[in-house]
């Protein structure tokens, strides 16, 4: 057992470390204001080739390890928690075509997304099909040496500004999830457009669009994986993206305690200090304590897929601690600012606003416990 | 186009602190970084070579920790460093300082352009580029702007006390970067990772030919005295009120404490 990074990885952290104090942090604020898609962050990124980080090198990236890149993800969504979703969206297009896709496939798609020369984005979710993917209606037909798609998909992230996506279709509908398959679709491809921005509650630079498929003209060489396997794509997607969930949670959370750790001791009522109340401390208390437990069973989730263990569990844990745990820590935060907190002077109110969508994508909270209890009901089965 | 950047590691403080006692900088717990003006060097070097090819050597004298601030070099698109550290060097001042590393620079040989950053973050002479150039008996231009390079000569761009002076100069010589020379890339993780694969070759003083005599604290005429922190007078008055009557106030007082 041993719980340190290696210099390696210390000095990897350090370099990312240094551009989101000077770099990212600052404009943070401005960015949730401006609303605009932050493309100066994600040339920043890809400059310090941080898009391909567990990537192969012959596919442009760093051949590193997911622990890695969950690190970085959390230093990025500390920092700014819109860049770190586009961070951690880029990894859903990524990741399938990695470990599904042909070698010609990684080439032409993989290599540009690891240099981040592109950007990527994962379509599941239609508008009636969100926690139960198996309800996916865009359909897939092959005619000749292409595959027409027609359905929608909706809120999906970097949708519109990325250029690779990983989409999930259903080639028999008659069969629900044993026909749903996955395809890599580029932008401009005949017949695929985008539709409505969504409006949200937080993350007004990010974009969450629909995208339109009529009839649109999808090369059979962008198949990716077999005919009939898009459910085991899109599960195994989401298991890493669970991962990049639960690790931006920590480091939202992360920033929220700093805020309020730094904010209560400058604050006198009553003649004193706030951090002088008990109320206060045992609030930073649980927060750092939430904080510290979320990211250690981030990180064994993390440790675990490198060393190519069984992580899903871990994964899905993770994912539904971290995320209620950054609600509860960022509305602590919130508290301990008081008036002050509600106010858009203060970060906080809107990492209140932030933390929110953790609970929410890529598998709820109810999701996650379900996937949790069948892993648990099945191993106690086979005992 | 060789070129050898000269860096330095310093405490990663604008507001550095001094112990009273023995008027010496603390540096204790407080972190390490190249000098921001180094940084300048350095981009600047990284630049000539994406334009005119070549290899950037970058050197330090320091302590044995010295060799993070050199990875940080390498990390940055750096070719190779050499890290200068003997005890001998100990206490050195600007003139043993840039005569150590005019030695250095002696042993390396192949070389065109020489780049210092304007001054030290924590001593602020700006002599140890000069000092440098005087060694070696080349052409020097401090506080420099901006660099261009034609055949064997160099235009430089530099910029003084309210304007800009543009100066021509055969290679070898050696310039002082400013702060406004450029805007210094950061590392990237690739960079990170490839600079920890390469070997920071020690030199000690006998191996670049330095006579000891030269160096260290037997080779430095200059002895700090005292170092204090400077005494500071903040007696801010703030001025309220109507526009036109807070301007004249102002005016006012300027006049009474005859600024103006
Ligand atoms: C900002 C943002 C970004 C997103 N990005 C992407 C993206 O990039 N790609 C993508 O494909 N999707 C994306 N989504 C969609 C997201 O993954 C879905 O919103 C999420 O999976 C939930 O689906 P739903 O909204 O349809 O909710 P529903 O499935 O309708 O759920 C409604 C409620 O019912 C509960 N519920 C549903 N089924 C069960 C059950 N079986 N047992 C118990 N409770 C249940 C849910 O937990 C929830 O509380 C994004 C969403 C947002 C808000």
């Amino acid at each position: 057992m041993d719980f340190s990074f290696t210099e390696e990885q210390r000095e990897i952290f350090a370099a990312v470390q240094e551009i989101c104090a000077e770099e990212l942090k600052p404009k943070a604020d401005e960015i949730d204001r401006r609303g605009e898609y932050p493309w100066d962050n994600i040339k920043l990124l890809a400059e310090l080739d941080l898009f391909g980080i567990p990537v192969p090198p012959e596919y442009g990236g760093l051949g590193l390890g997911f622990i890695e890149w969950a690190v970085v993800g959390e230093l990025l969504s500390a920092a700014c928690t819109t860049t770190g979703a586009v961070y951690g969206a880029h990894m859903l297009a990524e990741y399938p075509i990695m470990v599904f896709g042909t070698d010609e496939q990684k080439q032409k798609h993989l290599a540009p997304l690891a240099r981040g020369e592109k950007i990527g984005a994962f379509g599941l979710t239609e508008p009636n099909a969100g926690s139960d993917a198996g309800a996916v209606q865009t359909r897939a037909e092959l005619r000749g040496d292409e595959y027409i798609l027609n359905g929608s998909k909706v809120f999906i992230t970097n949708g519109g500004d990325a250029e690779i996506y990983v989409i999930i279709a259903n080639v028999a509908p008659e069969m629900g999830t044993r026909g749903l398959t996955a395809f890599i679709v580029e932008k401009g491809t005949e017949g695929f457009s985008f539709g409505k921005d969504e409006e949200k509650m937080a993350y007004s630079a990010l974009s969450n669009r629909e995208l339109i498929f009529q009839d649109a003209r999808v090369p059979q060489a962008n198949l990716l994986g077999r005919e009939r396997r898009g459910f085991r794509v899109a599960m195994a997607t989401l298991s890493v993206g669970r991962i990049g969930m639960a690790i931006g949670a920590v480091g939202l959370a992360q920033a929220a305690y700093d805020a309020a750790v730094a904010y209560a001791p400058t604050r006198e009522q009553f003649g004193q200090p706030i951090s002088e109340f008990q109320a206060i401390q045992f609030m930073l208390a649980d927060m750092a304590t939430g904080i510290e437990a979320a990211r250690w069973l981030t990180y064994s989730a993390a440790w675990r897929k490198d060393q190519d263990l069984d992580y899903e569990k871990q994964a899905a844990m993770a994912k539904v601690f971290a995320s209620e745990m950054c609600v509860d820590v960022c509305n602590k935060a919130v508290q301990i600012h008081g008036g002050y907190g509600y106010s858009k002077d203060y970060a906080v109110e809107r990492y209140y606003r932030e933390a929110k969508l953790f609970d929410i994508v890529e598998g709820t909270s109810q999701i996650q416990r379900l996937v949790i209890a069948n892993r648990l009901l099945k191993e106690a089965k086979s005992q | 186009m060789n070129i050898i950047v000269c860096i330095k590691q310093v405490p990663d403080t604008a507001d550095v602190r001094i112990d009273p006692e023995t008027n010496t900088l603390i540096r204790e717990g407080v972190p390490s970084i190249i000098n921001p003006f180094d940084e300048n060097a350095i981009e600047a070097a990284l630049q000539l070579k994406e334009q005119h090819g070549g290899q950037v050597t970058v050197i330090t004298m320091g302590p044995p920790q010295a060799e993070g601030a050199l990875r940080q070099a390498l990390a940055m698109g750096c070719d190779e460093a050499i890290l200068i550290s003997d005890r001998a060097c100990a206490g050195s001042d600007t003139l043993a300082t840039s005569y150590i590393l005019s030695q250095a620079i002696r042993k390396i040989g192949d070389y065109d352009l020489i780049i210092c950053g304007k001054q030290a973050f924590d001593g602020d002479t700006a002599q140890v580029g000069p000092g440098i150039a005087e060694h070696l008996g080349i052409p020097q231009a401090t506080y420099a702007v901006d660099v261009e390079v034609e055949e064997q000569t160099i235009h430089v761009r530099r910029l003084l006390a309210g304007r800009f002076e543009t100066i021509e100069m055969k290679l070898p010589a050696l310039l002082t970067a400013d702060k406004h020379m450029n805007d210094p890339r950061h590392a990237g993780l690739r960079g990170v990772m490839q600079a920890r694969k390469k070997e920071i070759p020690i030199w000690s003083i006998e191996e670049i030919e330095a006579d000891p005599e030269r160096c260290g604290l037997l080779g430095s005429p200059t002895t700090v005295i005292e170092i204090f922190p400077p005494q500071r007078s903040r007696q801010s008055q703030r001025l309220e009120g109507d526009p036109h009557e807070v301007a004249s106030q102002l005016f006012a007082k300027l006049r009474e404490n005859q600024i103006v």
